[in-house]
């Protein structure tokens, strides 16, 4: 009985993360491409259905502890997966303000930073889908990894900063252009930061050790170039 | 002007339960073994039970775990071709020597089984009962640790303006907590307690449980139980025992979170057993 609902459980977080997989995949097209349909669709069509998931999810975690009172590895799935489906509705938000952004930038030229945006979305959703494959298959390797690349789009971020703090003092009028780039590289930074959330909390299933904060033993310890430090 | 000093903030810690270093070992079992006839029902059982702690045997029907409560104050003697090897030491003293004296070894180990017992007399009369065999008939003494053993076990207050209706009239769970005072009355170190609250309704084994968690800072508290989410709730240790093996003694918080034996974890999720 719990095995099978611990199962379907892990099933309806798998689709919620394959949905959330193609809200960002199609924020970063429609930014990239400047389409404004594409853009559009993410947040009309697709995030209502993660709002949908997470409330579903919730209350699938919710019964299945009160009813089946899970222990050990599967109090430990129950609770990290209440987490996940938290981070991954936060992903589904994040992926919204990009797409904000992006519907204002359609109308701009920013291709200057394509390069950069381009590397932090490839960066933070390749550890998203990883993130992911480390759950579905509990491979604590592939989540430790996850954890590792969190700085290289921290780094990407940090060059975008860097780039755009110096055009817009020398260049008024691309402020506003260039603040909503700053807000897709934030929230690009956001995303691979849950998806390194994720990957800790499938260590944390596996293994059942916390390595959340380990990181960084102090907030000395943070990468000066993090967007959040900035 | 005044000025505000905040309070140093405070750090939080972990729940309490589970092991504390300074405490001494009560109980120690070292390499146990229990036959009953030919049937070996415990192999090399080892392990230490702190003074004032509550510690919790699980395991499936016919593991060995009402087998080695039993063994703490050798009820297991009543039953015909048992034998003993190994050693069972309370505070130091081994209970399997020729010299022990089983009857102030029961006085010392107290047990509450999983049907209340209550002797068919008065509620007065089911704690006086023992006092008296052990030779106290002053009525102020017996007054005395009569209030004083319902008071500890939390059942004063329901009892107290009819202490001489018959034990028998009282509820379940009241019943359960007359066997427990009346384990109190002789002044036991250990209480033992046999699947406790097995027939009571859930309001019954909270007060049980109460009482336990109330009674640990002055009894050592050993239980066997099938529920494991009472395990979870009173015990400082929990112990799963199979086919007679220790397989795993544990900080309560750990063995539920994380137990580190895979024949636990598949115990208590339910993949087995």
């Amino acid at each position: 009985m719990l095995p099978q609902k611990i199962s379907e459980l892990k099933e309806h977080l798998l689709s919620e993360a394959a949905l959330v997989e193609h809200m960002l995949i199609n924020s970063m097209q429609g930014v990239l491409k400047k389409d404004v349909r594409l853009l559009k669709e993410v947040m009309e069509d697709e995030e209502p259905k993660v709002n949908d998931d997470d409330r579903m999810i919730e209350k699938f975690c919710v019964e299945l502890i009160a009813q089946s009172s899970p222990v050990a590895r599967d109090l430990r799935l129950a609770l990290m997966i209440i987490k996940m489906n938290k981070d991954l509705e936060r992903m589904g938000d994040h992926a919204v303000n990009v797409c904000q952004s992006g519907i204002f930038l359609a109308s701009c030229s920013f291709e200057d930073s394509n390069d950069e945006i381009k590397i932090m979305s490839e960066g933070a959703i390749a550890m998203f889908k990883d993130a992911i494959k480390s759950f579905a298959s509990e491979d604590i390797v592939l989540a430790n990894s996850v954890c590792d690349r969190d700085n290289i789009v921290d780094d990407a971020g940090d060059q975008i900063l860097k780039r755009l703090t110096v055009i817009m003092q020398s260049k008024k009028s691309s402020i506003h252009e260039s603040l909503h780039i700053m807000r897709i590289a934030y929230n690009l930074e956001r995303i691979a930061d849950l998806a390194t959330n994720i990957a800790e909390e499938v260590i944390y299933i596996v293994e059942g050790e916390d390595i959340k904060h380990h990181h960084y033993a102090t907030s000395t310890d943070i990468p000066s170039g993090s967007i959040l430090n900035s | 002007m005044q000025t505000f000093t905040p309070e140093p903030r405070q750090t939080l810690k972990p729940p309490t339960k589970g092991i504390d270093p300074v405490k001494e070992v009560q109980i120690q079992v070292k390499d146990l073994n229990f036959y009953y006839g030919k049937r070996q029902a415990l192999k090399n059982v080892s392990l230490d039970i702190q003074a004032h702690s509550v510690v919790a045997l699980i395991g499936p029907s016919g593991c060995g775990k009402s087998t080695l409560i039993r063994i703490f104050n050798r009820m297991n003697d009543l039953i015909p071709a048992t034998r003993v090897e190994g050693q069972v030491l309370i505070h130091g003293v081994n209970i399997y020597s020729k010299e022990t004296d089983v009857v102030a070894l029961r006085r010392k180990v107290g047990m509450v089984f999983q049907k209340s017992t209550p002797f068919p007399k008065t509620i007065y009369e089911n704690i006086a009962y023992g006092l008296r065999l052990i030779g106290v008939s002053d009525k102020r003494i017996l007054d005395s640790v009569v209030e004083k053993c319902l008071r500890r076990a939390a059942l004063w207050d329901e009892v107290k303006d009819h202490l001489n209706l018959s034990a028998l009239s009282l509820s379940g769970g009241q019943q359960q907590r007359l066997c427990i005072a009346r384990a109190l009355a002789v002044e036991p170190k250990i209480i033992l307690m046999d699947e406790p609250c097995s027939a009571l309704d859930p309001i019954a084994t909270s007060r049980i449980e109460e009482l336990m968690e109330s009674l640990k800072s002055e009894y050592t508290i050993v239980i066997v139980t099938h529920n494991m989410q009472q395990a979870a709730r009173v015990s400082d240790k929990t112990a799963f025992i199979m086919h007679g093996e220790l397989v795993e003694f544990n900080i309560t918080s750990n063995f539920f979170t994380k137990p580190s034996n895979k024949m636990t974890e598949d115990y208590i999720t339910g993949r087995f057993g």
